[in-house]
């Protein structure tokens, strides 16, 4: 095999092996953190709470962990390694309200922090909202 | 056996995203209304429940299940309220995630400098 071939190969291999490594990278730690969180949600229904309570304060902790280690600059590094890992739990939501709060802190308190906060958090409410009145709409007519 | 499930079944939603994300080149913003929508649409259809019935965490961590909240949430309002309910179910379902996540984010930029290394 040439040199020139191996490269062609590696280069034709590689997109794909980077695909499957960033995969098993976002599916350990993605799934750690539902199993924290799954450890933490017994618990606390062990305790008596409701499922929807304890479901919340579960949901709370995640989001409070998740901006403390955003503000110590320990969350985006995790993300570097896991990706999606750390983007689609809630944690990556919690993550995407505080990181650019803090990092539009210099334009304002209220442009700045107000405005920025809501940069990636608000199109998944805006469209979280739109879509749970479409299923509400539905909902009321066909029930 | 819960925790083996979340694990698994959160993970292998948290691959769905990475897929998208290093195949379509689709923007983590993107991604993130992408699941809270067809978790929305899921739970609408009464599908998801099922998947959290089966995965618990693995299920309702992740953005869909915000998106089921959400479905799950509006439809309880419309049981309680009717059509009021459409208009009030989706935000009170969202209202302690996001409150939580929105206060504690607005203390953290200010106690915490942009910038600033460990």
């Amino acid at each position: 095999m040439t040199a020139k071939n191996f490269e062609k190969m590696v280069k034709e291999a590689s997109p794909k092996s980077a695909v499957f490594l960033n995969s098993v990278k976002a599916f350990l730690v993605g799934g750690a953190i539902c199993a924290v969180a799954q450890v933490l949600y017994n618990r606390f229904e062990a305790m008596g709470f409701a499922k929807d309570d304890a479901g919340l304060i579960v949901a709370a902790i995640l989001i409070v962990s998740a901006i403390l280690l955003t503000a110590l600059r320990v969350y985006d590094r995790i993300a570097k390694f896991a990706g999606a890992g750390t983007i689609v739990p809630i944690t990556g939501f919690a993550n995407a309200i505080a990181a650019p709060a803090i990092e539009h802190k210099n334009e304002g308190l209220v442009l700045g922090v107000g405005a920025k906060m809501f940069v990636i958090a608000g199109p998944v409410i805006v469209y979280g909202t739109v879509a749970s009145v479409i299923v509400g709409l539905i909902y009321y007519f066909v029930r | 056996m819960d925790i083996f499930w979340a694990f698994v079944i959160g993970g292998a939603i948290c691959v769905i995203g990475q897929i998208l994300i290093d195949l379509t080149k689709l923007t983590p913003a993107r991604i993130l209304v992408f699941f809270v929508v067809a978790g929305c649409i899921l739970g609408g259809l009464g599908i998801y429940d099922r998947l959290v019935d089966f995965a618990g965490a693995g299920a309702s961590v992740p953005l869909p299940g915000f998106g089921n909240l959400l479905a799950r949430g509006v439809m309880r309002a419309v049981d309680e309220r009717g059509l009021i309910g459409v208009v009030t179910g989706g935000f009170t379902a969202m209202a302690g995630g996001v409150t939580v996540a929105v206060v504690f984010g607005y203390f953290a930029a200010l106690v915490s400098s942009p910038g600033m290394k460990e």
